[in-house]
Formats: structure tokens, sequence, C-alpha cells
């Protein structure tokens, strides 16, 4: 090993013109946003949505929650993927937490099919926040998936008691399958956080 | 699938989630995960990632001097920032998407929730983009940022520096970072940057280069950046 790994930062309190200028009113163009799907991406359509709470359990309006996921047929836009994905699906999705008046995040998307024989459908999630100096990777898995859930063999490595945090509950109020998932950063019912 | 799985992120490099010390980044203390990561081994969600290209980014986005502009010149110092994305094994990262946002130069943000009390400059904007060419270079005009007060503790100021937010080849390279500049003396008072494990610090200093400085234009300055690299042991499946 040659090299030694540049350290991490916060994104601190004012990436949003950065990163996520066009949710914010900014005059840049986004590379990501929190619409992941067009109206004509293969695959049902659902919506993924929650918030960040820190240790004290107030909603956290400064991070940034960046999603990434296989297509309908749990494949990724990426060549090391050889199965090829959807040619207009390329799964990032990147949301602050500063527009919304609860502080949410939220992304349309499709839901992703199984990314590899014995894997459950989910998101890869990275939280980045002002306080936080290294960003936390997490994943999202889906309540009306339990079977699946049951053999995922990264959901097995994670203490029972503390699985049900990376899996979101599903509402069907507003006509499309929603998706809620919180994220704890700290507490009693911190998320599950990876070492990726 | 063929893919090599990457080195763990090396924790003597990084920022411990909650910062420690007494007089560390307090902001951290509520924010930052307590119960031990579970380690899990890297399947092709985190071994992708998003892929980007020159046509990633527009013509004005590597120059903080002209996107911004309205009626004249930004004011301050014009900059140029260049280096090289690697890997821990010291391979280059192609085509690896930068984005980049800073203060003015009078440490002000354009940012609606800055509320410290310097001008905005409406010829500067402070954010952009560029990619890595062939061999990892990037490159980038701006203004030196300014430095700018904070409330982590009486009379905090942020060094000057600048936000960067980069992906790597994969979801498990992406790295949010700062860089800052040689000899600045608010370094060694910032928790932030303090927080980094004292041999890894340096490594966010960007070098003053007289070489990559433009006559009559820009003072250059040259950061390289480490992301991690593969394993050279492959995968088993
Ligand atoms: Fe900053």
């Amino acid at each position: 090993m040659a090299l030694k790994q540049t350290p991490s930062q916060t994104v601190g309190p004012f990436f949003a013109y950065g990163l996520t200028p066009e949710q914010y009113g900014y005059d840049l163009t986004s590379v990501a946003d929190g619409m992941v799907r067009d109206d004509s991406t293969a695959g049902t359509h659902i919506r993924i949505e929650g918030r960040v709470l820190d240790g004290q359990g107030e909603v956290v309006s400064d991070a940034m929650i960046e999603i990434w996921q296989a297509d309908a047929q749990g494949r990724y836009a990426h060549p090391d993927d050889p199965r090829g994905s959807n040619a207009d699906f390329t799964g990032l999705g990147r949301q602050g937490t500063g527009t919304d008046p609860q502080s949410r995040f939220r992304f349309d998307t499709v839901k992703p099919g199984s990314a590899a024989e014995g894997s459950a459908p989910h998101i890869s999630l990275i939280v980045f926040a002002r306080g936080l100096p290294s960003h936390a990777y997490t994943r999202i898995y889906f309540a009306d998936e339990a079977a699946a859930n049951a053999t995922d063999p990264v959901l097995s490595q994670v203490p029972a008691e503390r699985r049900e945090t990376l899996i979101a509950s599903r509402t069907d109020e507003s006509g499309v399958p929603t998706y809620c998932f919180d994220i704890h950063l700290q507490g009693n019912s911190e998320t599950v956080f990876f070492d990726v | 699938m063929t893919s090599t799985p990457f080195r763990p992120r090396d924790w003597s490099s990084h920022p411990s989630f909650v910062d420690p010390r007494a007089d560390g980044y307090r902001s951290s203390a509520l924010r930052g995960p307590t119960k031990p990561l579970v380690p899990i081994r890297q399947s092709i969600s985190e071994l992708t990632g998003p892929v980007y290209g020159h046509d990633s980014v527009g013509e004005l986005d590597g120059d903080l001097t002209r996107n911004g502009r309205r009626n004249g010149e930004p004011l301050g110092e014009r900059i140029v920032v260049t280096g090289r994305v690697l890997d821990e094994n010291g391979r280059p990262q192609p085509n690896t998407l930068i984005e980049v946002w800073q203060a003015n130069a009078a440490g002000r943000y354009i940012h609606k929730v800055d509320q410290h009390d310097a001008p905005i400059d409406p010829n500067f904007f402070g954010g952009g983009r560029c990619v890595t060419d062939g061999e990892g270079r990037y490159r980038f005009h701006s203004i030196k940022p300014g430095a700018y007060p904070w409330g982590n503790h009486p009379n905090a100021w942020r060094p000057n520096h600048i936000h960067f937010s980069l992906f790597g080849p994969a979801f498990a390279t992406r790295l949010v970072t700062q860089m800052y500049f040689p000899g600045d003396p608010l370094l060694a008072l910032d928790p932030i940057f303090s927080g980094i494990p004292e041999a890894a610090r340096e490594r966010l200093v960007a070098d003053f280069s007289i070489d990559v400085t433009e006559q009559d234009f820009a003072l250059g300055y040259v950061f390289d950046i480490v992301l991690r690299g593969r394993d050279t042991t492959p995968m088993e499946d």
C-alpha cells in the first residue's frame, strides 16, 4: 500500500449551493436530486421519505442524504455490473433536509430488484451532516419483503434486535407506495451503520 | 462479477464520529453514531457507483472566477488548484467527479443561512465542479476563500478552506473533505482540522507551487487526494 487515505471532513452547514443547488434554489445544475426515476422508468414507482434525528431526538435540518440503488431488475448502472441496467436509470439520488418544513428527505424512485442471489432488495445510503466529521453508511430494506429480508446476508450480520432500524415501513396513503425511513444518528434506536 | 473489494476505511486517517475532546468539535456530540459499525462484506451495491465523464460538467463549472459573474470580476486573490486523485495503490483515478464549494474572499458564503456580517460578492458564486482526466488530474480556478467565524467556542474562526466532494469509482470510495492553505495560523486552533488524527492532518494542506502559478493571473496550489484502493487479493466468488 503506497499511499495513505485522504482524511474525511464534515460537509458543514453550507453545502446546499454546491451539492444540492436546484433543490435549494441556487443557480447551478444539480448532478443528482430527489427525482431518481422519470415517468417512464420501468418498475414499481415508489417514494422514500424520512428524517434524520440527533441523540436528543431533534430533527437535523442540515444533513444531506445520498442513495445508490439497482434498477427494478436488480441491475446497477455501472460497468462492473455485466447485466447492463436501464439506460435511463442512474440509481443515484441526493437530497438535503433543509427545504421541507418537517426537515424530511424525499426520493421518488423505483423499487430495486434483488441485485444478487439471496440478496433482499435494498438501497445503499450515506448520511452527511454538519457535526458529522466522517460520513456514515447504511441500507434501506423494505418491510413488504419479509421473506427476502429473512435470508439477506447483510441483514443476518446485524444483531436481531437492531435489524428493525434498517427496515422502511410502508404506507399507501398518498397513492404511491411510500416507505418511511427515519435515521437515528444516536440513542436507543440508533440506526445500524456499516463499516463498508 | 470481477470486482475486487476495497481496503477498509482507515480510521487512523479519518476523524471519529464523536469528537472525544472537551474543547473539540461540539456539534458532533449529538450527531455522531456511538454504537460500533457493523462490518459487512462489500457486495455489488458498494463496489459500484455513479459513472461520470467529461460531459458531466459544463464549460464554466471549473472556473469559479467566471461562473458567478454579473457585472464584473469577483474580488480577491485568484487561485488555480490542481492535483491528482489516486488510490492507496498509487493508481490514478480517472473520470472522478469533484464538486467544490467555498466562501468568498471576505469569508462569506452565498448560502442563505450564512449570517456572518461580511459582504456578499455579487460576482462570486463559490460552487463548481470538474472531472479528473485519464491520469487522475483535475484543475479549477477560483478566488482564495476568506476565514470566517463560527459558534463552536468563543472567538472561533475557520481557517481558509475549500470543501471537496468526490465519488471515485464506487459508492465505497465516496469522500467529502476540505482543502486548507499552507501557513494558516488558524489551523492549529481549528477543532474540525485537529479532529483528524495528527499524523494525517497535513494531507489536507495544499502546497503552494510557483510552477502551477499562472503569470499575471493566479496563484497555484497543488492538492493530491487519495481514495480507498482495491485490496490485492481478489474476492472468492
Ligand atoms: Fe466551510
